[in-house]
Parts: structure tokens; C-alpha cells; sequence
């Protein structure tokens, strides 16, 4: 399997979309001392190909570290997470990521940045430029190729991170508060951006986030979350049209569904702070 | 000075005029000129004798005999090759055992009492030692100059890659870098700032040992000269050798500066 996976990056092919089995994971912080922090407890999630998932509840539910799972940067304790490629054990580019604080590589500009993936999935050099050029004016940075990031507004620098996610087209595209970091404006025009994107690649995403409304604009469907120990409180489907744009907002369903979400996460905030008491 | 000499029209044209740029560099070099003018009058009102501070204009004349007609140069050549020997293989262990300790526990753990026991011992005490171990060659002082400027240049690593910040690990990952790959690609890259200030003061160091090891073991090179000179009591000549080796260190380190500058230029955007 991972040699056939193997052959497929060298040749600079595109990962295949893949649904998410998450099955009896449990995770752990601080296992071997024994003050250990219980942040995960018997997840079970099963995210359909091409889905667009949000993780939604209070901070500290460990919707980031059951993202971080998925991704295979923390290694799985309990429990078995698998895509179509078999049993998550490592980082790899069918999962790619963007997360909070972007993670642009300070030392590249935004071209060398896009083109650092598409090197390692092995592109030959014009397609890799041309790729790189598609994805950077895509995310509408063109003109800024040789900027480093140092030089860009965090929305652009934002922009730029899921440009270099994007170019080496991962089947599974994970997304930690991508745009937790950014004023509300460029927040709505990302957020369109993104559902624009996700609706002409047709990849799974997977995406954490704090904010409902953030959660039911771009979701498919929805796992609420509670708070210490992190369970999988409620799954919603969001019943909304495919094409969501600024209207959506004052659509009755949109702003219903909202407000029953928020009550849903408002109980476990407050059972959250009462347990910390 | 010779930066405007040499003219660089771009960044004259966007960088400050030539009157400002003149006034400036003659007003950050103008406690040297208090300096000298300070050495010229102890000399001159005979508070100190002549011998210990000798004129100004008696030093420039011996260095002029000593560059035309003396070994200065061959003895700075010979004085350099050691420093830069030991340096370079300071600077490639060095970086190696940093990212190696930062990458690895176990190494860490064989490591770090090492360089905590040794890192405050002055180098210089070692003279002896190696001189016992490898003789009064070159090697000796090499290996010197090796030992004292690799702690800095492991522990300026060690630090900067310790730092990196994990996330960068984790997109290089999901982008498909192997674990070596991340660890040239990204911690070496993102740990470069550390791993420079690192080299700057291994470079200091390197001056540092080359001189006085010379002073002790060597029948060559600056340090050696500074010393014979002074014995055989020829002041100018021996204040014009240490101004000499003060020079290269000051140009070394400035030109060193100047490369880090351009290295980490996506620093200062």
C-alpha cells in the first residue's frame, strides 16, 4: 500500500478524495506521569468523502488534537483513525494542513513556500511553476510571489498558507482555526473563498474552529464537542444550499439553525466552567 | 568609508545622502581619533615613556618596514589557516552535535553535562595540554582553536533548533518531507539566526586562542611575533603587529556581519 502510494507521489499525481474513520479514539495528555489529562474520550466519527466537516465546541474540548490525530502529528494512543490509504501513522501530503498561526516557512517567499510541496511530490519544474502560479493566483497573491512573509498582512500570509496546502492537491484537507487570526472582513471573504474552493475540488475537509456561525456557513455537517474530557456531543447535518454566499446570512434556516447550534455549545461552555470549578 | 568610495548607485540613491553618511561614519569613528590623540599626548608630555607608548608615526613606520620588507604577512597567513582550520571544523561539528542534541534525547542526555562542565572553562588553559598531546606543530593550535570555539557554535545551535517552532515541523511533514529533510530543510534553516550568533562569538574566540596560543607554542605567526618582538624590546614594531591582528579581527567580524545580513534578509522585511 505505501509503496503503491509511493509511486503515485514521484509521478506528481494528485491524492484521490478519501473519507475519515475515527473509531474508539481516546487520547491522553501527560500518559506516562500521573497527573495525565484525559482531552480525548472514545471519539467515534465517520466523515464522508468529500465532506465538509467542522469540529465545533468550547476551547479545550481537544477538537485541535483530534485533528492533530488525523493528521498523524501525535501519535494515536487508543483507537484506530484510517482514510482509503489504511491506518493513520504519520504526517503525509494525502493530509495536508493549515493551521492557526499559518506556519509559512519565514525564510522562503510565498512561491518558494507553494513550490516546497510540490518539490517533494516530485512535479517536474515547469509544471511545478505553473501550479505554483495557478494556486498563488487563486488565493489572489498575484504580484506578491517574491514577498516573504514578514512582508504580508496575516490575511494574505493566511492566504498564502493554504495556497502551498492546495498546490499539492491532498485528498484530505485539514484546517485548525484557519482564520482565527483575522479581522472579521477578511475573515467573510476567506470563508466564501474557502467554500468556493472546497465546492470545485471536492476534497474531504476537515475544519476545527470556536465560532457557529463560521461552523454552519461552511459545514456539510457539524460534531459538537464537549469540554474535558472531549466527546462527540451531537453531529448536525446542515441542511443548507450548496451555494452559500453573504445572503445566506439572513436566510430563516442559516439563522435557525445557528441559534439551536449555539444553545447546543452554549451548555457545554457552561458545563465546562463548572467543571473547572 | 569604502562603501561610499566604492559606489553602490541604488542604495545611495534610496539610502541616506552622502554629506549625512560622511558625518556619520566620522562621528562613529571620532573615539578612536580621541584615542589616538590621548596615546600621542601621554607619549609626548613624557607622563609615560616613549618605550611603553611609543608615537603614533613610529608604529606606522615600523608596520610600513614590517609589510614591504618583513614577514608580517606570512605570519598573519600562517596565524589565519590555524584560526580558520580550527574554526571550520568547529563550525560543521558544532552544528551537527546541536542539531543531533536537539533532535535526539539520548544524545542530549550524553552530551549536555559535557558542555555544561566545559562551557565556562577558559579555553586558554588547555595550552599545556594539547602541546603535550600534539607537540608544537600546527595541529596543536588548531586543535585548540577547535575546542574553544565549538561550544559556542553547539550551543547556538543546540538553542535555535530547540526553538523552531513546531508547527513548521508539522506543514513540512504534511507536505511530504522525510525526517532528515525536516530536520536540513526546516530546523537547520529555521535555527540559522541562533547557529550565526553562535559562529560570531566562535569567530572572536578563534582570534582570541590563535594569538595567545602563538604567544606559547609556536615559532610562527602573530602571536609568536607580538612576543619575540616584545622581548627583543622593539615597541613600535610589536604595537604595530597588535594593531595589525586587532584590525583583521574588527574586518573579520564586520565582513561576518555583513554575511549574516544577507543570509537572513527575510528577517529585517
Amino acid at each position: 500500500m505505501s509503496m503503491l502510494h509511493t509511486a503515485v507521489a514521484t509521478r506528481g499525481r494528485a491524492h484521490t478524495a478519501s473519507g475519515i474513520s475515527v473509531s474508539d479514539v481516546s487520547h491522553t495528555y501527560g500518559a506516562r506521569t500521573a497527573g495525565g489529562m484525559l482531552a480525548l474520550d472514545g471519539i467515534n466519527l465517520e466523515i464522508g468523502d468529500g465532506e465538509f466537516h467542522c469540529l465545533l465546541g468550547p476551547s479545550g474540548c481537544g477538537k485541535s488534537t483530534l485533528l492533530y490525530l488525523i493528521g498523524g502529528f501525535i501519535p494515536v494512543q487508543a483507537g484506530v483513525i484510517s482514510t482509503s490509504a489504511g491506518p493513520v501513522t504519520a504526517p503525509g501530503p494525502d493530509r495536508s494542513i493549515v493551521f492557526q498561526n499559518f506556519a509559512l516557512f519565514p525564510w522562503k517567499t510565498v512561491k518558494d513556500n507553494v513550490l516546497y510541496g510540490l518539490r517533494k511530490a516530485g512535479f517536474a519544474a515547469a509544471e511545478r511553476e505553473q501550479r505554483a502560479q495557478r494556486y498563488i493566483d487563486m488565493v489572489h497573491l498575484t504580484g506578491f510571489e517574491n514577498a516573504y512573509p514578514s512582508q504580508l498582512s496575516g490575511g494574505m500570509q493566511q492566504r498564502a498558507a493554504i495556497a502551498r496546502t492546495l498546490a499539492v492537491d491532498p485528498g484530505i484537507l485539514l484546517m485548525d482555526e484557519p482564520f482565527g487570526a483575522l479581522d472579521a472582513q477578511t475573515r467573510r471573504v476567506m470563508q466564501e473563498e474557502l467554500r468556493t474552493i472546497w465546492r470545485d475540488s471536492r476534497k474531504t475537509v476537515v475544519f476545527v474552529t470556536h465560532d457557529v456561525q463560521e461552523a454552519v456557513f461552511l459545514a456539510d455537517r457539524i460534531s459538537i464537542m464537549s469540554a474535558r474530557p472531549g466527546r462527540i456531543q451531537h453531529v448536525i447535518d446542515v441542511d443548507l444550499p450548496k451555494d452559500r454566499g453573504e445572503e445566506i446570512l439572513e436566510n430563516r434556516a442559516f439563522i435557525g439553525l445557528s441559534e439551536h447550534i449555539w444553545r447546543l455549545v452554549r451548555e457545554q461552555a457552561v458545563a465546562a466552567t463548572r467543571g473547572a470549578h | 568609508m569604502t562603501d561610499v568610495l566604492a559606489g553602490k548607485p541604488d542604495r545611495r540613491r534610496s539610502g541616506p545622502s552622502w554629506s549625512y553618511t560622511v558625518v556619520n561614519t566620522a562621528l562613529r569613528f571620532s573615539p578612536l581619533l580621541l584615542l589616538a590623540l590621548g596615546w600621542e599626548f601621554l607619549g609626548l608630555s613624557g607622563l609615560v615613556s616613549q618605550q611603553m607608548l611609543p608615537g603614533l608615526g613610529d608604529i606606522f613606520s615600523a608596520f610600513s618596514a614590517m609589510l614591504f620588507g618583513g614577514d608580517l604577512l606570512y605570519n598573519t597567513a600562517r596565524s589565519i589557516s590555524r584560526a580558520a582550520t580550527g574554526l571550520g571544523a568547529a563550525v560543521v561539528v558544532g552544528v551537527a552535535a546541536g542539531l543531533l542534541m536537539a533532535s535526539f534525547r539520548t544524545v542530549r542526555l550524553l552530551i549536555n553535562p559535557i558542555v555544561q562542565i566545559f562551557y565556562p572553562m577558559p579555553k586558554s588553559a588547555l595550552i599545556p595540554v594539547v602541546m603535550i598531546w600534539l607537540g608544537l606543530g600546527d595541529s596543536s593550535k588548531i586543535l585548540l582553536i577547535f575546542l574553544g570555539c565549538l561550544l559556542p557554535v553547539v550551543v547556538g545551535t543546540y538553542n535555535g533548533a530547540r526553538g523552531v517552532n513546531p508547527f513548521l515541523l508539522w506543514s513540512a511533514a504534511s507536505l511530504g518531507a522525510s525526517r532528515f529533510e525536516v530536520l536540513r530543510e526546516v530546523v537547520l534553516r529555521a535555527a540559522m539566526p541562533d547557529i550565526l550568533n553562535g559562529c560570531r562569538t566562535a569567530l572572536a574566540f578563534s582570534f582570541i586562542l590563535m594569538v595567545s596560543s602563538e604567544f606559547v607554542i609556536a615559532t610562527d605567526g602573530v602571536g609568536f611575533m607580538i612576543s619575540s618582538l616584545g622581548d627583543g624590546g622593539q615597541y613600535p614594531a610589536m604595537f604595530a603587529a597588535i594593531f595589525f591582528v586587532a584590525g583583521i579581527g574588527f574586518a573579520a567580524d564586520r565582513l561576518y556581519a555583513m554575511l549574516s545580513r544577507r543570509v537572513l534578509r527575510w528577517r529585517e522585511a
